[in-house]
């Protein structure tokens, strides 16, 4: 029988709102995978989806990668930057994959004009959707840290915890990454994320 | 050497260094506009680049360079092809001298374009090569490659990507620029560059004779290649191209691959071989079905986008691994088909978890960002019966609701001339054509020319916001600066207007909703033609220091939904119709003070607003 491609992959989803950071967020993943000498590939959303409209970005990393586009159901952890957004593509999860969802809510203008509502989604219907949750005050904990856009990297410690990458190469791309002056405070938002996620 | 993570446009930038290439031309568009991007931020000082008005005058630009012996580059993405598809003809006529390629990006999927045009065939229109890499490691070196075909034939090359190989990262390793040493000297020779009816017949027949070597030099070349398995089994052989090899890869791992990166002129002999030696040619391309067809025509009995009564390889939108899951699925469903697979090598479709039925989610289109000059243009404009007609733009978001406020968009230019036809058509309601800036400079002044001259009396607007916002804010010929960051003179709207002969020409603040509606009214009401220029830079593009910000007085507040009728993100609204603005989203535009009849909407510094 041949080698199946995508069982020696590792596939990570992070989604989003526009505007929320989530390129450099996937940068910071893809550069620890790369540092870790593992071939890698990712995508991400560009153009008209960027203003203000529901974002994704995807990375896979493992011996040899094909496609840069996650298969349905095979993502090792989901993390989202917003709370709708984590079940707009909640199937890209593996069924025992880890979700990391910030508590963040962005109203979409089509609930503020009354075409939609926003669902109620606290953390005990979210696990419904997702058994292994790691449910973060991203935004808030990363402010009391000294800088709420920090929060993206809490949720990347999180997720680290189910990823074969060395803690030298999370913090490595960190440092790569993220402008000098942040660094520091994007280190410690990492930790905590990392311990959220015990 | 090194290696980096380099997305496709990233890598055919470098691409453009390591070969040397000295003049890069350009218009945005996504999914291509990071070439030229990366090319001015990283590389500026190693060769020209500019972005041109459009895409015409880049490729001709390019085709310029080329003459003299130099490389050059054009970039674009795949309706920008339509704009160069003149010069694009005739330089397949004329052949080129330095190397030249055409990098034109295909958005299988419609992610941000108007439609889906494969532009392999417009390749084969223009009977120039088209390659396409599929990842971004292949971007890099077909980049290359493309400048080795293109001298070595004296033809014009197309390099053809698609948004997820333009848009994907991968390992690149880079290589250092080679060395071509070239004086630039164009040498006088009408009868090789002036493709006159009696010299251009002699270029036609010659150009049949490139495309027969082409052909051959395609089913050497080594960016078509066949992966044969290990195993032997011959049963299956699958072609295919871009980015669908990867998918292929994975989902078809047991079978042959005839993986073509060297898709037109076409590989017959490597066609011949591979299909000799399989059972069953299974073609899978996104898009048109380029290569079945041809192979087909050759008498191959090729599978793609049918299998006999039923659909198999999609011809619209883009392909992915889920896809070609689906594929396989029918295949080895499929009795006549069946035979060719084995059950244990059949794809592990993913394990499902049944999960509980998710709530209805809210749909998050993309907006106008908050204090978008646009928006307070559109809602001055909505209260006018007018047609609308619109175009391609940050602008165009004005379709959707709440703003709901155009009604026809053609393609780049289409504001202007749609409107005047409609206006000359004697339509009963009076119409207001729209173009941005960029889009004004791109192909607007000629159909302002056209209204003008033809005495026209259509109310026409440009929404100047001083940059090309929609592709990612890009220089233009009214910014003032040059992609490489220089000062630059800024061209003035109104006095192009006045010099192609519009007396009535008037500039607004779009954010200013009084004198927008003033203008709008004057404009629409007049039978001669106007032009309106709403003026004010994308706050985007243009950041400035937020000192204060809005909020909702409670107290003063009536729960109208007037401000909300704005369809500004920073104003939220809730299920009980209490409304709040954002505090980390607003931008003091003013906007919603204007709307708002109760003076519930007040300013407030921004150290007060916190985050809540
Ligand atoms: C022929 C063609 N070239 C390029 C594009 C890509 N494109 C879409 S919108 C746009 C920019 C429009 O800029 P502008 O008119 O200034 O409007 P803004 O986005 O700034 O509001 C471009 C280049 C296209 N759709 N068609
Ligand atoms: S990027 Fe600029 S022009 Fe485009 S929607 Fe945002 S504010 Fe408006
Ligand atoms: S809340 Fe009001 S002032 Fe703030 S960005 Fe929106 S419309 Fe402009």
């Amino acid at each position: 029988m041949t080698q199946q491609n995508s069982n020696n992959t590792t596939s990570v989803v992070l989604v989003g709102v526009g505007g929320q950071g989530i390129l450099l967020a996937s940068a910071i993943v893809a550069q620890a995978a790369l540092d870790s000498g593992y071939d890698v590939k990712t995508n991400e959303i560009h153009g008209m989806a960027q203003r203000g409209g529901s974002v994704v970005a995807q990375i896979r990393y493992g011996e040899k990668i094909y496609s840069p586009l996650i298969p349905k159901g095979t993502a090792t952890v989901l993390a989202s930057l917003e709370r709708v957004e984590s079940l707009r593509y909640v199937d890209y999860l593996a069924p025992n994959g880890l979700a990391v969802v910030s508590d963040q809510i962005i109203v979409p203008t089509t609930v503020s004009s009354g075409a939609a509502s926003y669902p109620t989604l606290d953390e005990e219907t979210l696990r419904k959707y997702f058994p292994r949750l790691v449910y973060v005050r991203a935004v808030e904990q990363a402010a009391e840290l000294g800088n709420a856009r920090a929060a993206n990297t809490i949720l990347l410690g999180s997720l680290s915890t189910q990823l074969d990458l060395s803690l030298d190469a999370w913090e490595g791309a960190i440092s790569k990454r993220v402008k000098p002056a942040f660094v520091d405070v994007n280190l410690k938002a990492f930790h905590l994320g990392r311990e959220l996620a015990q | 050497m090194t290696k980096q993570l380099l997305s496709g446009n990233e890598a055919i930038a470098r691409g453009a260094l390591e070969a040397g290439v000295t003049v890069v031309s350009g218009y945005p568009g996504t999914p291509s506009t990071e070439i030229l991007e990366n090319i001015g931020k990283f590389y500026g000082d190693k060769m020209f680049a500019e972005w041109a008005p459009n895409e015409k005058v880049a490729f001709e630009t390019a085709a310029g360079a080329s003459t003299t012996g130099a490389r050059s580059m054009t970039t674009m993405k795949l309706v920008g092809l339509n704009v160069a598809a003149d010069p694009l003809m005739t330089l397949a006529y004329v052949g080129v001298v330095g190397g030249f390629v055409a990098v034109v990006a295909d958005d299988p999927g419609m992610n941000s374009s108007q439609n889906e045009q494969d532009t392999r065939l417009f390749a084969h229109f223009a009977k120039v090569p088209v390659l396409e890499p599929s990842d971004a490691a292949e971007a890099k070196a077909f980049t290359l490659a493309g400048y080795e075909i293109s001298e070595k034939f004296g033809t014009p090359v197309i390099l053809r990507t698609t948004t997820t190989t333009s848009h994907s990262r991968g390992v690149v390793e880079l290589a250092d620029p080679i060395a071509l040493n070239r004086t630039p000297s164009f040498k006088s020779d009408p009868q090789r560059f002036v493709p006159i009816p009696a010299w251009a017949r002699g270029m036609r027949v010659r150009l049949e004779e490139r495309l027969e070597k082409l052909a051959e030099e395609a089913s050497n070349s080594p960016l078509n290649r066949i992966e044969w398995n290990a195993s032997g089994d011959r049963r299956v052989g699958i072609v295919t191209a871009g980015a669908a090899y990867q998918y292929v890869k994975e989902v078809f791992p047991e079978a042959n691959v005839l993986k073509l990166g060297w898709q037109f002129p076409f590989p017959d002999r490597l066609f011949r071989e591979f299909a000799a030696q399989v059972d069953q040619v299974i073609v899978i391309e996104e898009l048109e079905d380029f290569l079945e067809e041809h192979m087909k025509a050759l008498g191959i009995n090729a599978i793609g986008k049918r299998l006999g009564d039923e659909k198999l390889v999609p011809n619209i939108g883009a392909l992915d691994v889920d896809v070609l899951k689906e594929i396989r699925a029918k295949l080895v469903a499929n009795p006549a088909t069946a035979p060719l697979f084995d059950a244990q090598t059949a794809v592990e479709i993913a394990p499902t978890t049944e999960l509980p039925t998710l709530p209805a989610l809210p749909a998050r289109p993309p907006v106008l960002c908050p204090g978008c000059p646009h928006r307070g243009f559109f809602y001055a404009l909505k209260k006018f019966d007018v047609v609308v007609s619109g175009d391609i733009g940050c602008y165009t978001l004005g379709v959707a609701p709440p703003l709901a406020c155009m009604d026809t968009v053609l393609c780049m230019g289409g504001g202007f001339t749609v409107a005047h036809g409609i206006d000359r058509a004697k339509n009963d309601r009076p119409v207001v054509g729209i173009v941005g800036d960029s889009t004004f400079f791109h192909s607007g002044i000629t159909g302002l020319l056209d209204v003008a001259y033809n005495k026209g009396g259509a109310t026409l607007v440009v929404l100047d916001n001083r940059v090309t916002a929609m592709t990612g804010h890009q220089e233009n010929p009214g910014s003032g600066k040059t992609l490489l960051g220089e000062e630059t003179f800024a061209a003035d709207i109104a006095e192009i207007a006045k010099a192609t002969g519009f007396k009535n020409v008037v500039e607004v603040n779009p954010r200013d909703l009084a004198q927008t509606t003033a203008a709008l009214k004057t404009a629409i009401e007049s039978p001669e033609p106007w032009l309106i220029v709403a003026k004010e830079p994308c706050p985007l593009a243009y950041r400035k220091k937020i000192e204060k910000i809005y909020r909702v007085d409670q107290d003063k507040c009536k729960k109208c939904g007037a401000c909300v009728k704005l369809g500004c993100p920073a104003i939220e609204r809730d299920a009980d119709k209490t409304v709040r603005v954002n505090p980390a989203f607003c931008v003091d535009c003013k906007l919603c003070e204007q709307v708002c009849k109760f003076g519930a909407l007040e300013e407030i510094d921004v150290k007060m607003g916190g985050l809540v």
